[in-house]
Order: structure tokens, then C-alpha cells, then sequence
């Protein structure tokens, strides 16, 4: 029961990864690009991680797995605001806000 | 079933052909680009390329356990390539300084 | 009956391919370097199915994370010299001749010969063939440890090991000497929320580090892939700015340095002077000798890495582990 459970949170967790590519490659600008990419991943990586967990062997495979959706979490939307704030310092001048 | 034409499709020989693949591609870029930062990348590409190469060789089939002593090459391997890249870039800060300082 | 994964890898191996050449056709320098991290973390996860986890921990860590870092900082170093930093596109600024053409067609043709015999000989190789299995599982009761890749790294094939931290070491060197004087790019500030993440993963990363290192002996991990993970530390330092390296740090780096090297041989002549042959470890204390030089050398590794991505000699380097 478990297992099925988790598979199916796998598969909505990559339904989710599927999404912020497509938006990835379709929407018109950085800005866009990232806000599709970070949300969908985000929720689609927490998704993947609750599946995985629901499979877990043990307690300490829990934790782990845990520790490491937070983390990359963290990375991930750190990585998404250094890109933001990047090409807002390279756009040309004038658009700043 | 949907390879059964192909005989025996297992991971050792995909990754086998894809390291062959990755290790010419390496090779041709070591040889054919000017760019210096590029030819690095290329360089790197042919280890990694060689690297897939050794460690299909250490594969078994999954129930047996691979060979340990190609992994601790590949190991040994990837951290001597570190050491090349960074003295092979550290050359090409210098030539690039050496460079720009000539040309003002 | 072909296994279902086998669609997975034969897509694993496709895209690791088009990015390798996507990582050498594209145009812009910076998103070929991207390019290239990606491929290598997709290597590191085809060599995961290929069971070969602690090979994709290494280039996971050493030959994506630090490489990648080290290019990087050399394309900001060159576009800040020939002063195209504010340029949108980070294009060659290698002065570029025309290049005859039998040339290229002979590096063609050379090129296609390689291939040609890599792949006639990978494909006619028996597969699967006698290796070292039974030679490593006979002697893996000896050896002190329970992981069968650390121990030939650290017991069986010591030697290969010890030349390794060696040349890492002649690589930092190196590294000081052609950039003695050299100016610097000045560093990129990277804002407060970038200072957060820093000091939230900095303590993740040393306990990461350590187990990894710890983990070694029985399981997937060990002194490289634990030395690369402590780097990471070294490089969320300097890139913080939460340490600046002094020139009177430079000691302390030097030793550092040497430290994995002369611990190694260290143990290495100690156990000859035993009357045994060096690197033969008396079984008894095989654990506590391999765990001796791999936690040494995993400091040696992290310090090293960390000075090669710094570069510069004048203001050296020191991981700062005690702070972090």
C-alpha cells in the first residue's frame, strides 16, 4: 500500500518536473524561465522526496532523505535568485524596476 | 521484448559504446578548437570518456559485485585530471595576462 | 526479456553524449562550461547504474563540482582581463588563425582511426572477463577495511595512491608558480541572500564531508570524495568573503599541503621498517593505519583543492576548518 502510494507521489512529482521544463523551454524570458523552472521543481522535488521516503527502508533513510530534499531545496531557490539577480544587473539600462 | 532483435542490450554495452562516443567527440575537440578554455573541456571529456571505458569493464551482471580494482583507477584518475586542468588553466590566466599586458 | 531500466540508460547514454558535444559546439563560452557540468553529473549517474557509486561520488564532487568551479573562475579571470566582462556573451578571446586544410583532415582522419581501433577492440573484448574480483575477495580479510575500493586504494594498490596525492601536490606548485604576481579578477559580490545559504550549508558540509570519509571503510565513500566535499567549504569561504587569505598563511598552507604526502610515506617507511615490505600493513593495525592516512589525506585533498581554485601564491591559502 505504501509502495503504491509513494510511486504514484513519484509520478506526480515528475508530472510537476515535466511542467517546469516545458515552461523552460516555451516561456519568453529569464525571468518567466525561472519562475516556472523554481516552483514546479520545488514542488516536484518535496513531491519525489515524500515518495522515495514512503518507500524507505528504515528511519535513518527518512532522515536522509529529508536532509537532502532540504538542502537541495535551499540550493535550488539560492541558485534561482543569484541567476534573477544577475541578468537584472545585465539588462541594459532603464529597466531597473 | 522491444529490443529483441538486438541481442544481449545491457548497460556495460551502452555505456561502453557512449564512453567510446564521448572519448572521440573529446578528441576531435582537443584537436579541431582554437579556443584554449575549450580544448581543456575537451581534454576533460576524453578522461571522462576513458573513465566510462573502465568502469564498464569492472561491471558483472547485477546479481555479482564489480570489480573493485578499475574503480579505484577511474578514482585515481579523475583526481590527476583536477590537478592537469587546474595547472592547464592556471597557464592560461598567465598567457592571457602575458597577453593583453603586450598588446597595450 | 529485456529489463525496462535498459530504456533509462539508453537515454542516460544519449544525453550524456549530445552534451558532450553540445559542451564543445556552442558558442558561448560560459553555457559550454554549464553544458559540461551537466554532462558530468549525468556520467556520475550512468556510472551509479553501473554500480560504481564511489567512481560517481569522485566525479560528482572532483571532476564536476571542483573542475567546474576552476572554470569558472578562469573564464570571469579572462573576460575580466581582455575586459569584456559586461558583454552579455562570453565568446573565445583566443587569437584564432586559419587552419590549413590538410590539417584538419588529417586530425580527421587520426581522430576516426582512434575511434575506429576503441571501438573494434572494446567491442571484440570478452565481456565480463576474469579481472581482479577473486584476487581482491581472497585478500579483502586482510586488508583492514570492509569496502573493497578503498582498500585497494589504500592497501592494495597503495603506491598509485600516494603518486596521486603527489601530483596534487606538484599540481599546487605548479599552480603558485605561474601565477606568482598575477593580478586577480576582483571577486563577484554575490548578495545576502547568496551569505544566508553559505552559512546555513558551511556546518552541513563539514558533517557531509566527514562521513563520507568515516563511511569509506564499509561502504561507498572515502579520503577523495570526503577531501572534495571539505573543499567545497574552502570555496563558500573565499567566495563569501568570510575568509580572505593573508600571506601569512602561507605556512600553515605548506604544511597542510605536504601533510597527506608525508603521512602516507610516512607510514609507508615505518611499515618497512618493520621488516616487511612498505604498504604491507601488519593486520592488526591495518584499520587504524588506513584510517590514519585517509583522514590526513582527506585535509591534504580539501586544502589542495581549495588552494588550486584560489590560485594566486602571494596570498595563500588555508581551508579554514577550525571556524567553520
Amino acid at each position: 500500500m505504501l509502495d503504491i502510494l509513494g510511486a504514484a507521489l513519484i509520478g506526480l512529482g515528475t508530472v510537476f518536473f515535466v511542467a517546469g521544463t516545458v515552461g523552460l523551454l516555451r516561456f519568453p524570458d529569464i525571468f518567466c524561465r525561472l519562475h516556472a523552472l523554481t516552483k514546479a521543481d520545488g514542488l516536484g522535488l518535496a513531491l519525489i522526496a515524500l515518495g522515495v521516503a514512503l518507500m524507505a527502508d528504515g528511519a535513518g533513510d527518512v532522515v536522509r532523505i529529508t536532509l537532502i530534499w532540504f538542502f537541495v531545496a535551499v540550493a535550488g531557490a539560492t541558485c534561482g535568485h543569484l541567476i534573477a539577480r544577475y541578468a537584472r544587473r545585465a539588462m541594459p539600462e532603464g529597466r531597473h524596476d | 521484448m522491444m529490443f529483441g532483435t538486438m541481442p544481449q542490450l545491457t548497460p556495460d554495452l551502452i555505456y561502453g559504446v557512449a564512453g567510446i562516443a564521448v572519448f572521440a567527440i573529446g578528441l576531435v575537440g582537443a584537436l579541431c578548437t582554437q579556443d584554449r578554455l575549450r580544448r581543456v573541456l575537451a581534454l576533460k571529456l576524453c578522461s571522462v570518456g576513458a573513465g566510462f571505458l573502465l568502469v564498464v569493464a569492472a561491471w558483472r551482471g547485477p546479481p555479482a559485485a564489480p570489480d573493485p580494482v578499475p574503480h579505484a583507477l577511474v578514482i585515481t584518475g579523475i583526481v590527476v585530471m583536477v590537478s592537469a586542468t587546474a595547472v592547464a588553466l592556471a597557464l592560461i590566466r598567465r598567457l592571457q595576462t602575458l597577453e593583453t599586458e603586450d598588446d597595450t | 526479456m529485456t529489463d525496462p531500466v535498459i530504456i533509462f540508460d539508453l537515454l542516460l547514454a544519449a544525453a550524456v553524449v549530445a552534451l558532450a558535444v553540445a559542451s564543445l559546439s556552442v558558442r558561448d563560452l560560459f553555457v559550454a562550461i554549464v553544458l559540461f557540468i551537466t554532462f558530468g553529473l549525468l556520467s556520475a549517474l550512468s556510472w551509479v547504474r553501473l554500480a560504481a557509486p564511489d567512481v560517481a561520488l569522485a566525479e560528482a564532487a572532483i571532476g564536476t563540482g571542483v573542475t567546474g568551479a576552476l572554470l569558472l573562475k578562469t573564464l570571469r579571470h579572462l573576460r575580466y582581463v581582455s575586459g569584456t566582462l559586461d558583454r552579455a556573451e562570453a565568446l573565445s578571446v583566443t587569437p584564432a588563425a586559419p587552419v590549413p586544410a590538410p590539417v584538419i583532415w588529417a586530425n580527421a582522419a587520426f581522430c576516426g582511426l582512434v575511434t575506429l581501433g576503441l571501438a573494434v577492440a572494446f567491442l571484440g573484448a570478452p565481456r565480463s572477463g576474469p579481472g581482479f574480483d577473486a584476487l581482491v575477495a581472497e585478500a579483502m580479510p586482510a586488508s583492514g577495511v570492509d569496502h573493497p575500493v578503498t582498500a585497494v586504494l589504500l592497501n592494495f594498490r597503495a603506491y598509485d595512491t600516494l603518486m596521486e596525492v603527489v601530483v596534487l601536490l606538484a599540481a599546487v606548485i605548479a599552480v603558485w608558480q605561474i601565477e606568482r604576481g598575477l593580478s586577480d579578477a576582483p571577486a563577484p559580490v554575490l548578495g545576502a541572500v547568496w551569505e544566508g545559504f553559505a552559512r546555513l550549508t558551511l556546518p552541513a558540509i563539514v558533517v557531509v564531508g566527514t562521513y563520507l570519509l568515516w563511511k569509506g571503510a564499509e561502504a561507498p565513500g572515502g579520503a577523495f570524495q570526503g577531501g572534495a566535499v571539505l573543499a567545497a567549504v574552502g570555496l563558500l569561504l573565499l567566495l563569501s568573503r568570510l575568509y580572505v587569505p593573508q600571506p601569512s598563511h602561507r605556512g600553515v598552507a605548506r604544511w597542510a599541503f605536504v601533510l597527506g604526502t608525508g603521512a602516507f610515506a610516512g607510514v609507508a617507511l615505518l611499515v618497512a621498517g618493520g621488516g616487511r615490505v612498505a604498504f604491507e600493513y601488519p593486520p592488526e593495525h591495518a584499520k587504524t593505519l588506513i584510517l590514519l592516512i585517509e583522514g590526513l589525506v582527506t585535509i591534504s585533498i580539501a586544502v589542495t583543492l581549495a588552494a588550486l581554485f584560489h590560485g594566486r601564491e602571494p596570498v595563500a591559502l588555508r581551508s579554514d576548518r577550525g571556524r567553520a
